[in-house]
């Protein structure tokens, strides 16, 4: 078979895309008829910035999703003969999978392609969910911060200074290593801080439905049910100190070291988190509406969670989509310096790192991931601030 | 403004000792002392040996007694070894006592001793102010880069909101922000570096910078650093220009006749300028793991490079040592960050 030059390398990477290309038109087709029904999210099609950020995020979002069909070979996969092949050579003859390594080998002698595109499915697994997370630990200590004042808000910002003191890569080596794993620090770290989404959820709840008991009762315990167990599941981990949840109960086993790297990268945004929230909430509580619901006899967190918290969620959705910008580029950090993740892992960071030893000589497998991570931030990036825009007009 | 700088000083201090102290005591828990007996003494030891050879090392006293003696407020730990020659803390090969000389009581951080590195097998006080020395130089390259542009590029955009040239400087800056530097350092060398592309104008290595600071060796790993902060900086810079255009006496200063390039070059500069200086001197936390990671990528063997060997290789000292340094890095910068917005902001006086 012959090799594949440039232009063909590209039109087969394009076709290989079709069902995101498919997704991201349906996607924007729907949402621009349906533009002045959509609120802020129909806005956003109103600036271009916006739009190609909200495109390219979309590629990714459906390139995870479709990431089975999109490979052509098995991205863990190594074909003897194909180490560091330059892109678009063929592979030999009965190869699983397609005809060509469109964008080469790395220097394990796998398709270079596919491992990028099972990166994606790593990276917008972990980033999106992580961040949410820390928005919760942050708005959840951040609302009470701000709203209390006092005692309370020193010893927060104070911790949260703390944490925010330290140089990232160092708290990474710290919190990451083997030993430190051994001793069960992260898997205590993981319950401590994963209870804030249940608080977050039970207090929304409780304070929003405490005068209709017979609906407070059914949320309530809907949380405690179904929260619980994906709570108890997530932080009792084989191989682990905390492993003590019976095995028949247990919902899903996070593979080794995502459930680690997802702690770091949380608990190393949600200071940040519970700064941005502690400083809007300080802004919004001095507003007439705050004070109306105190004088209607709302409860502190009825005010904070369905008074204070919507009024914030212009500035907060901003910084969501940056955020996630953000927790990709510190899991491409985690990757970059081989902590965390398993070291055949496909994600970008991990790649990189693979491939930057022979970058002077073949510099494909580095450039790929790198230009796939750059992309999606990049596109991050345009979309908060093209929602910033278009929320500033009104 | 004194009781301010006191009060600052104070928390800052409480800071450093509650960090310092949580450092120091993720590097001595137990798995980490295990892998430190083994690696020094034998990687065969038994469970039992290695319990003795921390023992008589003093490593299974109280943590707290050990942080103190690390700063140097409670007296070093002294002990007798099986042939009954006298051990202690001060009296570790790092603090190269004369023979016969009579080791101190007090040896800590705070005495000048910071212990002796494993991996280098040097003093690691010597360490770290040669590798900050090294690290020194690379960031004032980038800062003799990255500030000058970024101010430039955030007044083009912000003096004339909304034009064509702050919509394209402002992408740019978007872009520059989503690039972090294992992905730029990574492209750079690629395009400028390889012989597959075939430009090969600079190194990609920096290691020979270390002795000789070339253009040839210098430029990538400047750059790389650089290019992530300026975005930042820049549109930061951008944000207080364009407040800064919309203000009264800017309208007053034109509706007089003042040409638009002495508007902006004369009246609204200085005061645009403050709001950046805050984020420059806070932007080194942040440049502080770009540095990392370039020395990593272009192995300078600074600062960063150091970090990562220390941490890497389970050199406990080394690595107390190294994160005293950043952690302080990052609060005089915090500080010197607040002190400078309150003396150049006239507006803001603390109450």
């Amino acid at each position: 078979m012959e090799e594949l030059s440039w232009g063909a390398v590209f039109a087969q990477i394009f076709a290989q895309f079709t069902p995101v290309w498919i997704g991201i038109v349906v996607v924007f087709v729907v949402s621009i008829y349906y533009k002045s029904r959509l609120g802020l999210y129909g806005k956003l099609f109103d600036s271009n910035i916006g739009m190609i950020g909200f495109a390219l995020v979309l590629f990714w979002i459906f390139t995870a999703l479709f990431a089975d069909q999109i490979v052509t070979h098995d991205p863990l996969a190594q074909v003897s003969g194909m180490k560091n092949a330059i892109p678009g050579s063929p592979a030999p003859e009965g190869t699983e999978g397609g005809s060509h390594y469109l964008l080469g080998g790395d220097n394990l002698a796998r398709d270079v392609f596919s491992r990028m595109v099972a990166g994606s499915t790593v990276v917008m697994q972990i980033a999106p969910l992580a961040t949410l997370f820390a928005f919760m630990v942050g708005i959840t200590l951040g609302l009470p911060a701000a709203f209390y004042g006092g005692t309370l808000d020193t010893i927060l910002s104070f911790v949260a200074n703390l944490i925010l003191a330290f140089p990232v890569i160092l708290l990474f080596y710290l919190l990451v290593t083997p030993e430190i794993v051994q001793t069960g620090l992260p898997s205590y770290m993981a319950a401590g801080l994963f209870v804030f989404p249940l608080i977050f959820l039970w207090v929304l709840l409780n304070s929003r439905f405490y005068t209709q008991p017979t609906k407070q009762k059914l949320y309530l315990s809907g949380v405690v049910l179904i929260g619980g167990l994906l709570y108890l599941s997530l932080i009792s981990q084989d191989r682990t100190p905390l492993n003590f949840w019976p095995d028949a109960l247990d919902l899903f086993d996070i593979p080794g070291g995502i459930l680690i790297v997802f702690v770091s990268v949380v608990f190393v945004n949600s200071p940040t988190v519970y700064r941005i929230v502690r400083g809007i909430a300080l802004d919004v509580k001095t507003r007439d509406y705050v004070s109306a619901a105190q004088t209607r006899g709302e409860g502190p967190w009825y005010t904070m969670l369905w008074e204070i918290l919507p009024n914030a969620r212009g500035p907060l959705i901003v910084d969501f989509c940056l955020r996630i910008g953000y927790t990709t580029i510190l899991l491409g950090t985690l990757g970059f310096f081989g902590l965390g993740l398993p070291p055949e892992s496909p994600d970008w960071g991990t790649t990189i790192n693979d491939g930057r030893r022979l970058l002077s000589i073949y510099p494909h497998p580095a450039i790929v991931p790198a230009v796939a991570l750059m992309s999606l931030v990049l596109g991050l990036n345009l979309l908060a601030d093209g929602l910033r825009e278009e929320s500033l007009r009104d | 403004m004194a009781l301010f700088i006191l009060r600052r000083l104070g928390v800052m201090l409480l800071t450093t000792i509650c960090l310092t102290f949580i450092v120091f005591f993720l590097t001595n828990l137990h798995p980490n002392l295990e892998k430190l007996a083994k690696t020094q003494g034998n990687m065969r030891m038994t469970d039992e040996q290695v319990e003795a050879w921390l023992d008589g090392r003093g490593y299974t006293r109280p943590i707290v007694v050990r942080y103190g003696e690390w700063i140097g407020v409670a007296p070093g730990w002294t002990g007798v070894d099986d042939d009954g020659t006298p051990v202690g803390r001060c009296r570790s090969p790092g603090l190269q006592l004369e023979e016969g000389e009579e080791p101190p009581r007090f040896c800590g951080v705070l005495q000048g001793y910071w212990g002796f590195s494993t991996v280098f097998k040097a003093p690691v006080l010597d360490i770290v102010l040669t590798r900050l020395g090294l690290t020194g130089v690379l960031m004032f390259w980038v800062m003799v880069l990255m500030v000058p542009m970024a101010l430039i590029i955030g007044i083009l955009a912000g003096m004339r909101e909304g034009s064509r040239l702050d919509r394209s400087l402002s992408t740019v800056s978007i872009a520059s922000t989503a690039t972090p530097e294992y992905v730029s350092g990574v492209i750079l060398i690629a395009v400028f570096a390889s012989s597959a592309v075939g430009l090969r104008w600079f190194n990609g290595t920096a290691t020979s910078a270390m002795e000789d600071v070339t253009f040839a060796n210098f430029t990538l790993p400047v750059v790389t650093i650089a290019l992530y902060g300026m975005g930042y900086i820049a549109r930061m810079t951008r944000a207080s220009m364009t407040e800064v255009m919309t203000a009264q006496y800017i309208r007053t200063a034109r509706l007089k006749g003042v040409s638009f390039r002495k508007i902006v070059l004369k009246h609204a500069l200085r005061n645009a300028l403050i709001a950046p200086f805050t984020v420059i001197m806070l932007q080194f936390p942040w440049l502080l793991n770009g540095v990392v990671i370039v020395e990593t990528l272009f192995n300078y063997k600074g600062f960063g490079w150091t970090l990562v060997q220390a941490a890497g290789n389970n050199d406990i000292e080394l690595l107390l040592g190294v994160s005293v340094v950043s952690v302080i890095v990052v609060l005089v910068t915090q500080l010197i960050s607040d002190i400078g917005y309150v003396y150049l902001n006239p507006r803001i006086r603390i109450s």
